[in-house]
């Protein structure tokens, strides 16, 4: 345990200092969300007029939630990006070589995709509240939707780390990326999930994200909703995703 | 001249071949804008129902963001060519030759120009299919294709300033990010009398790219607007010009036979 602990640790360190002392590489990361904020909660504001749309915190914490969560999404992608670059250069196979217990690596890029996401997170919280994003929830309901963030970053990480496990290259950055840009953008992004019509309607109430939005949308207007729900959704796919990075891992292991 | 134009063909014949055959180009740039307009188009309908909204389809107003997006794949596909025969010393070979900078430029944007009109052609037809219907008609259809085109070779001439410039594909690649900014920073997704924001109202005023998408998206829902039409075919001008002179100094000077 304690030798998992170590290598998760030293593994984390490495990523994060790799992350933080290389700006095109911590740049993006951070500025993208920030422009998706500007876009969204700027230049859509009207559509917080929509008839029927009834978000109490404004439309500003309405899109801010969901650039926080797509926020996390995407740390965990970039750090799936990192894997892969790491396979390119040859370091992950050392480090194959090297770790005694090689579950830790996959903790320690959950680590780091998590602090990587802090720092991005906190950059945009403070686009918003610049911004004049009214937040209606108290420090619990905040502590709630940071948890929930966690959840995707985590299984967005694991979801890149198992995908860079098995093509060992940079050329998977498109497909670590694209599905989970498409999964984001099938939920609620614009308006609640009632204003919705038609096959979007369809397929975002089936959408697990779905859930973890809308309840993060209750925690930052101070009244949550399908709290249980969206932690269920986000336990799930954790469960789930740790699976394919896992297996991801085992596959690198035997050299598959 | 003749022997410009058969310059040219060569370089742009090694272009187009160099294209088509990556489908992991080609694929991404076409289905990434349908995936998007489908799933914006969908999600903000409701935005319809506001005073003042242009149309009653949001599919009709966001078809031509699609167009942009196609040209921003346009600049980098582009410029991503230049800047690989840049790396792989592919263009320091061709001063070997008497192959004029001008055929090198012009040909390499061969490539991306057939990419582009295969992905207008495409977004035309299935935005047709699933049910937008163009307010000036086939003729305007065919404005909207050749506008499409410019704005396209108008993006493609900024990529390949910055390949001729920085010589790095990585650099190119970095550059992606800062055209989508600018769509985003636009009128694409929201017509600008109806953006409450002022800062942001401003912004996408000045921001050149508003009047690209503006210009086509008057074909689509308004029918002929001259303004609006003489404003996006006036800036695709000016942006293809300055962009093709600078890449083109750029490339003289690497170039330059010592």
């Amino acid at each position: 345990m304690s030798s998992n602990l170590a290598v998760a640790a030293a593994v984390a360190k490495r990523s994060l200092r790799h992350a933080f002392t290389n700006p095109a590489l911590a740049i993006p990361s951070i500025i993208f969300p920030v422009f998706f904020l500007v876009a969204f909660a700027g230049g859509l504001q009207k559509v917080g007029d929509v008839p029927g749309f009834d978000f109490p915190s404004g439309y500003t914490a309405f899109q801010f939630v969901f650039v926080f969560l797509q926020s996390a999404a995407f740390g965990g992608i970039f750090t799936g990006f990192g894997v892969a670059a790491d396979w390119e250069s040859g370091f992950v196979r050392r480090i194959l070589l090297g770790a005694p217990h090689r579950t830790g690596l996959l903790l320690g890029y959950i680590v780091a995709a998590f602090v990587r996401w802090l720092a991005s997170s906190a950059v945009i919280w403070v686009g918003a509240l610049i911004a004049g994003m009214q937040v209606g929830g108290n420090g619990v309901d905040i502590a709630g939707m940071i948890g929930l963030g966690f959840l995707v970053n985590a299984t967005a990480t694991l979801w890149g780390v198992g995908l860079a496990m098995r093509a060992k290259s940079m050329q998977a950055g498109p497909l670590m990326q694209i599905p989970v840009f498409i999964l984001l953008f099938l939920a609620p992004v614009y308006v609640p999930l009632h204003l919705l019509k038609g096959w979007i309607h369809s397929v975002a109430s089936w959408n697990p994200l779905t859930a973890m939005l809308d309840a993060a949308r209750g925690f930052i207007s101070g009244a949550p909703t399908h709290t249980a729900l969206a932690f269920a959704c986000g336990a799930g796919l954790v469960a789930l995703l740790g699976l394919w990075g896992l297996t991801g891992l085992r596959r690198a292991e035997r050299g598959e | 001249m003749s022997e410009t134009l058969r310059e040219i063909g060569f370089v742009a014949a090694r272009s187009v071949r160099r294209t088509v055959r990556q489908p992991a180009l080609i694929v991404p740039s076409i289905v990434f804008p349908l995936v998007l307009l489908a799933v914006s188009s969908s999600g903000l309908t409701a935005a319809t129902k506001l005073p003042g909204f242009p149309t009653h389809s949001y599919l009709d107003f966001a078809l031509t963001v699609c167009f942009m997006q196609g040209a921003l794949f346009a600049a980098i596909t582009a410029g991503t060519e230049l800047a690989t025969d840049i790396e792989s010393g592919f263009l320091d070979r061709l001063q070997l030759t008497p192959l004029r900078p001008v055929a090198v430029l012009v040909g390499q944007l061969a490539g991306a120009a057939v990419l582009s009109l295969l992905a207008t052609v495409v977004y035309l037809v299935v935005g047709v299919i699933a049910g937008v219907t163009i307010k000036a008609g086939v003729g305007g259809a065919l404005v909207l294709i050749v506008l499409a085109m410019l704005v396209s070779m108008a993006m493609a001439g900024i990529g390949s300033l910055m390949a001729s410039r920085t010589g790095r594909a990585e650099a190119v690649q970095g550059l992606f990010p800062l055209l989508f900014v600018t769509l985003f920073l636009s009128s694409a997704n929201f017509p600008r009398n109806l953006m409450p924001v002022t800062w942001f109202r401003d912004i996408a005023t000045y921001n050149p790219v508003s009047y690209l998408v503006e210009g086509m998206r008057s074909l689509v829902i308004t029918g002929w607007d001259s303004t609006a039409l003489a404003k996006g075919f006036g800036f695709a001008v000016v942006i293809a010009g300055l962009s093709f002179y600078g890449a083109a100094r750029g490339l003289r000077t690497r170039m330059a036979r010592t």
